[in-house]
Formats: C-alpha cells, sequence, structure tokens
C-alpha cells in the first residue's frame, strides 16, 4: 500500500528558493548532524558537489522521490565517501584539461566537492577511503559531523563514542562502565596525511563552522573538519538541548576547538575557567550509570577527566 | 577460423596481453583511470601508468589505495559524467563486488577488464573463472574474450554498450593465459576508435548548475522497480551489443556477428557440441578437428557474453544436438558449476533437451591438455537421459590421491 505522499510525481523541476538544506527532511527533533548540513551548504553555496556516506543525514534527506539537496548530491555506500567525491574531483580535472566543453559544467576553479560523512562512515568503515583521498591530495573538503555513535543503525559504539557511554555495543552493566575507549583523534590522523586545513568546530557555534568551512574551501587540496553534533536519541537528553550540550563538550574540553594548519595547531578556542566534564555528563541518559555513587563509576569519571586534561594541556586549551 | 595460425601482418603488433589491452583503452581515452595492482592484471596498469608517465595518454590517473577505492572512484567520475576504466582480478574483483552492485543500480556505466584469477583459499594466482562468476548476480554485463584480440576489442565495445545502456561492464580474460602471453594483435587508433565510439554524452550528471541527487534510498515502494530496470536495460542491452558488433565490424574488419555477437561457433551444428568460455576455446578447436578428421561429428558453442545471457542464442545453438558437454573453469559449491546449471534452465522450455554433462576443469591454472578434451568429448557423447544427479557433473582432472580421504 502506498500513501498519497508516495504516489505523487515529484520527477518536475523542484523550486530550491534558496534553501540548500531543505525542510521536509526526516531527522529528529534537534538533531545536531541537520545543523551542520544546514550550516555546510549555507556556507559552500550553489557550486557544490556532496558525496555522502550512508547514515542518518543520508537517510533522512534522500528518501526517494524526494531530496533535501539543493546542491547536486550522490550517496554510493556507507564506506566510500571519500573516494567517491576523489573520483568526482578526478572527473572535472579531467574535464577542464581535456574537453571544458564537452559538458556543460561550471568551472572546476569554483566548484566546491565535499564528502560529508558521520563518526562511523569516517573514522572507522571508511578510514580507508579518507586516508586515500588525503594521501592523493584530492581538491575535496572532508567533513565529518561526529553524533559520537552508530547512530542510524541504533546507538552501536564507534571510534568516536567518549569513554564510559552506555550504547547497545557497549552497554553498562555489572561488569561494563560504558565504552572502554577514549575517542580516536582524527585531527592528528588528518594532519599527519600532510592535510594542509585540518580543524574541529561545534554546531553551537555556527558562525566559527561557516567561517572554517569556507576557510578551507579556500585552498586546493584535501582539507578536513570535524564538527561536533550531539543525538539526543542516541545520547538520551531533551531535544530542546542539543545546541547546549554541544557548547556544554566545548566548555568542559571534552570537545576541543582549534585549527591546524601545514600540522601545526594554528589557532584554540580557549576557555576561561573550563568546566569539569561531570557537568556535561549528568545531563545524559548514555551516563547515568556513572552516577551510581559507586567506586568503578567515581574512577570512570575520573580517567574522562584526566583524558580531557591531559588533552587541554597539550593544546594550551585553558586561558 | 584458426586463429592460432594467423601470421602477424603489417597492422599487427606483438606484445603481451596486458600492454595490448591497455593499448585499447588509450584508444579509448577514457578521462579517468583508477589502478591497484593485482596479478595477474597488473600489467595493464603498469602499461597505462606508463603511457600517461609518457604523454601518450593524458587521463587522469588515480593511484587508488586499494580495489575498492577503485570502483569507488570511477562510480564518483561516472556519476560525473566521466568515462572511467580500471581492471583487477580475483580478490580484487571480490574487495569492488559491494560498489560495481552499486554502480549497476545507479545506472553508471564503468568497464573493468578483469583478467580471471581463482578466489582464495587456497591462495592461487592463477586463471580460472570463479571471480567473474561470483559477480554474476551484480548487474554488470560480462564478456569473455578467447584471445588477446577479442580482449582489447571487448574493452572497446564494452564502452559502447555500457554508455548506451548505463550499466558497469565486466570485461573478462583469462590471467597468464592470455594477460602474459605475447600475441600479434590489431592496436586500434585513436582515430578508429573515434570512428566507432563518441565521447560519452550522459543523460544526468553531478553538474551542480542542474543540481541531482543520485543514490536516494528506495522504500518497498520503489525498490523493486529499480532493479526491475536493471532487468530491463540488460534485456535491451542485446540489441544494443548486437549493433555494436555490426558496428565495430564496419570500423575495424573483425567480425564478431555470429549469434547477435554473442556466441561464436565452430562446426556448431555437429552431433556433439562442447560449451566453453575463454581462452581454452583455442585447444578445444584443435582437438575438434583431430575427433572430426576420425570422422566424429564434434563442435564448439562458445558464449561470448555471459551477462546478459544468450538465451535464445543458446536455444537455437544447442537445441538440436546430440548432447552438449559444459566444459568450465567454476564451480558452485552446493549444486553443479553455475554455466551448466545456466544452459540446463535455458533449454528447459526449448522443444528439444539434449542430454547435458558438465566438466568442471582448469581450475586455478591446471592446464586443460589435448587429451584431456578428447576424453571429455567421449564421455559427452555417452551421455542419454536419464541421469542421477552424480553423473550429470564431473572433475576429469581430480588428483584423487590428494584428496583428505586419500581418495577412498
Amino acid at each position: 500500500m502506498s500513501s498519497d505522499l508516495q504516489d505523487q510525481d515529484f520527477t518536475d523541476e523542484v523550486e530550491h528558493d534558496e534553501e540548500l538544506w531543505n525542510p521536509g527532511h526526516r531527522a529528529c527533533a534537534g538533531c545536531g548532524p541537520a545543523l551542520a548540513m544546514k550550516y555546510i551548504t549555507e556556507a559552500a553555496g550553489e557550486n557544490t558537489i556532496i558525496s555522502q556516506p550512508t547514515g542518518c543525514m543520508e537517510v533522512v534527506s534522500t528518501p526517494y522521490p524526494e531530496s533535501s539537496w539543493g546542491t547536486s548530491y550522490i550517496h554510493n555506500i556507507f564506506e566510500n565517501g571519500a573516494s567517491v567525491a576523489s573520483g568526482i574531483e578526478a572527473a572535472y580535472k579531467s574535464f577542464d584539461r581535456r574537453d571544458p566543453d564537452h559538458l556543460d559544467v561550471e568551472d572546476s576553479e569554483d566548484l566546491n566537492i565535499i564528502a560529508v560523512g558521520g563518526d562511523g562512515a569516517t573514522a572507522d568503515i571508511g578510514i580507508r577511503a579518507l586516508s586515500g583521498m588525503m594521501e592523493r591530495g584530492h581538491d575535496v573538503l572532508y567533513i565529518m559531523y561526529d553524533n559520537e555513535a552508530y547512530m542510524n543503525t541504533g546507538v552501536q559504539r564507534s571510534s568516536q563514542t567518549p569513554f564510559g557511554a552506555s550504547t547497545t555495543t557497549s552497554p553498562a552493566g555489572q561488569e561494563s562502565i560504558g565504552n572502554d575507549t577514549n575517542k580516536k583523534d582524527m585531527t592528528s590522523i588528518a594532519a599527519d596525511h600532510g592535510v594542509e586545513y585540518v580543524a574541529t568546530a561545534s554546531i553551537s557555534n555556527p558562525h566559527d563552522f561557516k567561517q572554517k568551512v569556507e576557510k578551507a574551501l579556500e585552498i586546493d587540496g584535501p582539507k578536513f573538519l570535524h564538527v561536533y553534533s550531539p543525538c539526543p536519541v542516541g545520547w538520551s537528553y531533551e531535544s530542546s538541548k542539543t545546541v547546549e550540550l554541544a557548547e556544554l563538550a566545548v566548555e568542559t574540553g571534552l570537545f576541543p576547538v582549534f585549527e591546524m594548519e601545514d600540522g601545526e595547531i594554528t589557532s584554540v578556542n580557549q576557555i576561561r575557567d573550563r568546566k569539569p566534564v561531570r557537568e556535561w555528563l549528568e545531563l545524559q541518559g548514555r551516563f547515568k550509570h556513572l552516577f551510581d555513587g559507586e567506586e568503578p563509576s567515581e574512577e570512570a569519571i575520573e580517567e574522562l577527566q584526566a583524558w580531557i586534561d591531559e588533552r587541554a594541556e597539550d593544546l594550551g586549551l585553558d586561558a | 577460423m584458426a586463429k592460432a595460425e594467423q601470421n602477424p601482418s603489417d597492422d599487427q603488433e606483438v606484445m603481451k596481453g596486458t600492454s595490448a589491452v591497455a593499448k585499447g583503452v588509450m584508444a579509448a581515452n577514457p578521462d579517468v583511470v583508477s589502478a591497484y595492482p593485482i596479478t595477474p592484471q597488473t600489467g595493464v596498469v603498469e602499461k597505462l601508468s606508463e603511457l600517461v608517465a609518457d604523454g601518450q595518454l593524458d587521463s587522469e590517473f588515480i593511484k587508488v589505495d586499494s580495489e575498492f577505492n577503485a570502483a569507488s572512484t570511477c562510480i564518483g567520475a561516472s556519476a560525473a559524467g566521466a568515462r572511467a576504466f580500471s581492471a583487477t582480478s580475483s580478490q580484487g574483483l571480490k574487495l569492488m563486488s559491494e560498489p560495481l552492485f552499486t554502480a549497476a543500480g545507479m545506472r553508471l556505466p564503468i568497464v573493468m577488464a578483469v583478467a580471471n584469477r581463482s578466489l582464495s583459499a587456497p591462495l592461487s594466482i592463477w586463471a580460472d573463472h570463479t571471480d567473474a562468476f561470483a559477480e554474476r548476480d551484480g548487474g554488470m554485463m560480462q564478456f569473455h574474450a578467447e584471445d588477446v584480440q577479442e580482449a582489447i576489442d571487448h574493452v572497446l565495445m564494452g564502452f559502447r554498450v555500457a554508455e548506451q545502456v548505463n550499466l558497469p561492464v565486466l570485461s573478462n580474460f583469462d590471467g597468464f593465459i592470455l594477460t602474459h602471453v605475447q600475441e600479434p594483435a590489431d592496436i586500434p587508433t585513436e582515430e578508429e576508435v573515434n570512428e566507432f565510439l563518441p565521447p560519452r554524452d550522459p543523460e544526468y550528471t553531478l553538474d551542480p548548475s542542474d543540481p541531482k541527487t543520485m543514490g536516494a534510498f528506495a522504500r518497498p515502494e520503489h525498490w523493486t522497480e529499480a532493479r526491475y530496470e536493471i532487468q530491463r536495460a540488460m534485456e535491451d542491452s542485446k540489441d544494443v551489443w548486437a549493433k555494436t558488433t555490426e558496428e565495430f565490424k564496419e570500423v575495424f574488419g573483425r567480425d564478431y556477428t555470429e549469434y547477435n555477437g554473442m556466441l561464436e561457433t565452430y562446426h556448431g551444428d555437429a552431433d556433439y557440441r562442447l560449451v566453453a568460455l575463454g581462452s581454452m576455446c583455442g585447444t578445444i578447436r584443435k582437438v575438434i578437428d583431430e575427433y572430426r578428421a576420425e570422422g566424429v561429428d564434434v563442435g564448439l558453442v562458445r558464449p561470448r557474453v555471459h551477462r546478459p545471457f544468450p538465451t535464445e542464442e543458446l536455444r537455437e545453438a544447442l537445441g538440436d544436438a546430440e548432447a552438449v558437454g559444459v566444459l568450465t573453469k567454476e564451480m558452485s559449491p552446493g549444486y553443479e558449476s553455475a554455466l551448466a546449471g545456466e544452459i540446463k534452465g535455458t533449454l528447459y522450455h526449448a522443444e528439444n533437451q539434449p542430454p547435458i554433462k558438465s566438466f568442471v576443469v582448469g581450475m586455478a591454472g591446471r592446464d586443460v591438455t589435448a587429451s584431456d578434451i578428447g576424453a571429455m568429448i567421449e564421455e559427452t557423447m555417452e551421455a542419454s537421459h536419464p541421469m542421477a544427479f552424480d553423473e550429470q557433473e564431473s572433475w576429469p582432472q581430480l588428483r584423487e590421491e590428494l584428496l583428505a580421504d586419500g581418495g577412498d
């Protein structure tokens, strides 16, 4: 049985107005990554091709025959967002050099090719594609939207899940304090590939994030951005608090905001009176078990705090 | 046509199979070539990289990190509107499998030369068709070349048909037997190829001035139709392929038009008919000559195209045989070889059903000798209905003393 909506013919030209990330997508209330998509398209503008691996943002934005994207957009599979983007970039280089009139395409000088994937699609299953894209030097901006687990499949642990978080594959229990690893450092991995511009940003500071997208797109070659994007469903908090939690992650130093150029840290958003991570943890259901007053839970919070403190010192995060 | 006895003419060059295929690819002038090494394919991408380095080919040449991303970069390039090529073998084709299935679903023409090699385990670098058959149901067109000339020509015809029906192509040629052989072949010039193969003119691309969403997900209301479109495109591709072989003949003079370009026969009306793919058909022809000289009426039917499957053509070519022997370099554990099973299925609703024996031979590079072929001809001649399942297929080259139970 199909609904009226599904029987409608959407194949005619759709007016996008000025929006490039259009309403009507299926993202949950309070979705952090959906805000990231809005900011990315606002910063990049029309002359953009998005390559997106499988994940929440792909699924919510492109249920056939609808699409939220006002830019050109391609989804292929889970682990190849970066290499599909690499192929697009190579195609445009070829068109420009060999046969600029063959296809009626924009000059690739102004063309933005952006791959946007979630943390699982980027840091885990797609890291081979990403590594290849960065190492070969494709003129592609890769943006990892980080909601700290595999949310599309029901909140499974990824290499970006923070220490102590209970997920469906790292559940808290009698013998478990939840996830037992800290977040994999994707910025260092990108920088060590020789990527000229690497930065982190949070959806709680759209201006900063959009500036970084714009700055990245000015640079030839590979660029990597890590954008922090909370998920009310996976983290178990009230959907009105997405921006607040993103900001608190920055203020506690759990998610430091900084830029790296040519492998060196060139700017850090310093924090005055960095808050204890406990303040961020206690707002989320995924850390609820850490507040049972038991010894292992206290130790877990201390361990996470120690990891944050160490990174803060390395980065010079404290003002 | 006794191919092996041809002498190189003035227009022909003698070079390694992989180099010859690479030169053919060069003449097709792809926008993007993605390259990753694997034996026995490596020579193709090595030669292409050499042609790029020497300025003879100005494709974008992506030195990828894996076959997985060779396929994935070709998908991105093809979606952008480019002509894209890659080459692989065996494990590499397996690693491409996931993206290749989506290339078919997203209707992206990409041509891959596949230097056929067995699949692990045990590890082996030598030729058989288990790699190609493992990708059978992905929606890629598949051709099998008998010699180096066909390996070149199938790639060129592959681009022509792929870009009309919007499906990816696997152009198979046997590892080592064809990749590493030095054979005389006509290397098409760019002028000839330009006459045969126009620049790609895709209906949809990722051109941002006319934004498109590609690769949307489909719910149960739409998925069936999207996959059915592949089935229809495969059906349509039969006519396109037939026309392509006609056009090819006009430009290059080489005639692949028999049975709509789907089959090639050698004494195709003989009482007893062998069916085989690829390079072993050269030896089979020689043995057929010997048996015919002794008065045995035996011939060969060689499918050039495996997907789309040459159903009507095989019914015509095999339906009136006394018996058929399928010699195949693949297996389907738990059933019988896929090729034999497909041929039987094809003949099920035909007017006649000749008895069919299948023979799993030449696995992982084991030589298929003239005496092996002779024995299979003789066994085919004895085939009759009905057959028990364990009589349908045999493994005539099996060395029983190596089996775990010593063959007991």
